[in-house]
């Protein structure tokens, strides 16, 4: 007798996207893009975490924990590399590899089609991730950040609101 | 040799993926190095879109305000509104172009009062890709003579230091964030400090006495001290003073809009900086702004 739930069985009927040739370079490249050029023009727009928000976006779609991994760390590079040289190298890759995990885990189990449960994902994804980071600052950096702050939370819902549209656009991207 | 069950691999691969950045971390932190080939590569490859969509952008933005802003504006079919409109249009237009005639006047006016510092000006192309730490990046580098921890500055007051200088592009820590210091004074009593970033908009003021008197309002300026910005640079006001353990907790605005930056001048030189003094212009910046070096 088996009465745990069957992870298998509840997978059958989740599909697994595929995108346009291209698309997740593209939408990786002006995700950066932009985190670093908008700042400029409108200084609140720093808030925004687009590479976290593409990273759990393929991730969630793409369904496959190994290259949504390795696609999480790969722009947590880029942006540690973006970043001023007070951030190094593998501070946002190791907080970006730990989200494309667990986005393409839970995108393998669950339907995360539904603009709810995007929101809602979206917001834990970014405690999560910055929970990492903060983890990493303390452990490895001996830099002691705090865990939760209100500038935190209101990132976190601002950026799961626009989570919500960003997804729908990327959901253009893809194969039909 | 046991085999790692295909449903694991993944679990192993992160194990591993983690392991390894956290080696690069452990590695950039014992040799005190930054990655550096890496952030010259992904500069290199960013940069030219920064720079690009630094220049294209204003162009849009005038496209957007002096085509498709019109053609709404038509709709109304009103020939006085249209006229209003057209004349709002160009009143901002003109208030536009005198306000960056006024910065690059200013930038001018505090160029030709310090000429004995050579300087350079920069257009901001971009900034942090992330909001751990306030940073720009300058559409000049070190094939324009820019290196590392050489001051940055505009006519308002101090912005940064320069903390990556790649071909044609680098990077300036802004005074806001939390690694960032500068030696300066309060304007009226000379008393030193250190002012530093808190990586919030207000900068702090760091080791003065609670006896010390220290009010609202009062002017800081660069003391010199740190060697890279000369003495009497504006770099902000006193917003905010409360008491505290051991020392008072003064919080300053900055002198310079470091939410705004368009252009920026590079103090082209690391040997310490002492000028003379000249306080009707550098002391207050409003009388005297900006520059331009091409």
């Amino acid at each position: 007798m088996n009465d745990g739930y069957d992870f298998h069985s509840a997978e059958t009927h989740i599909e697994v996207h595929k995108f346009r040739t291209g698309a997740i370079v593209v939408a990786t490249a002006l995700a950066l893009l932009i985190q670093a050029a908008s700042p400029i023009y409108f200084s609140k727009a720093a808030i925004l975490d687009l590479p976290l928000l593409i990273t759990i976006y393929f991730g969630l779609s793409r369904r496959n924990p190994s290259t949504g991994l390795l696609l999480g760390m790969v722009i947590g590079l880029l942006q540690d590399s973006l970043s001023g040289p007070t951030v190094p190298l593998g501070l946002y890759g190791i907080a970006k590899t730990v989200i494309g995990y667990l986005a393409s885990s839970i995108g393998a189990r669950l339907d995360t089609e539904h603009p709810a449960a995007r929101f809602a994902l979206t917001g834990l994804f970014f405690f999560v991730h910055q929970g990492v980071i903060v983890l990493t600052q303390r452990l490895l950096l001996a830099q002691p950040e705090a865990w939760l702050t209100m500038r935190l939370v209101i990132a976190a819902s601002v950026n799961a609101v626009v989570a919500i549209f960003l997804f729908h656009l990327l959901d253009r991207l893809r194969k039909r | 040799m046991v085999g790692i069950p295909s449903r694991h691999k993944s679990l192993v691969l992160l194990v591993g993926v983690i392991l390894l950045q956290v080696l690069l971390l452990a590695v950039q932190i014992k040799k005190d190095a930054q990655g550096r080939l890496i952030r010259v590569w992904t500069v290199g490859a960013v940069s030219p879109f920064e720079r690009a969509g630094a220049y294209g952008v204003g162009h849009i933005r005038n496209t957007w305000n002096h085509y498709f802003a019109l053609q709404n504006t038509s709709r109304d079919n009103e020939q006085l509104r249209k006229e209003n409109d057209a004349l709002k249009m160009q009143l901002a237009q003109l208030q536009g172009k005198a306000a960056e005639a006024d910065r690059l006047a200013a930038l001018l006016n505090f160029r030709k009062s310090h000429q004995e510092v050579p300087m350079l000006s920069a257009r901001v192309i971009g900034a942090s890709a992330d909001s751990a730490s306030q940073t720009i990046y300058m559409d000049r580098g070190e094939r324009d003579g820019i290196r590392k921890n050489m001051g940055v500055i505009t006519a308002d007051g101090v912005v940064g230091k320069v903390i990556e200088a790649f071909a044609n592009t680098s990077q300036v820590l802004l005074l806001t964030d939390k690694d960032s210091g500068v030696g300066a004074m309060l304007a009226d009593s000379r008393i030193q400090s250190p002012v530093g970033g808190t990586g919030e908009p207000l900068l702090a003021m760091k080791y003065v006495a609670n006896d010390d008197t220290v009010k609202a309002g009062e002017r800081v300026v660069t003391s010199g001290m740190d060697r890279i910005f000369p003495r009497d640079l504006p770099v902000g006001t006193v917003a905010e003073v409360k008491a505290g353990n051991p020392f008072k907790q003064i919080r300053i605005r900055p002198a310079a809009n470091l939410e705004r930056l368009e252009e920026v001048i590079v103090l082209l030189t690391l040997r310490p900086l002492e000028m003379k003094r000249d306080s009707a212009v550098v002391v207050a910046p409003a009388a005297a702004p900006a520059a331009v070096t091409p």
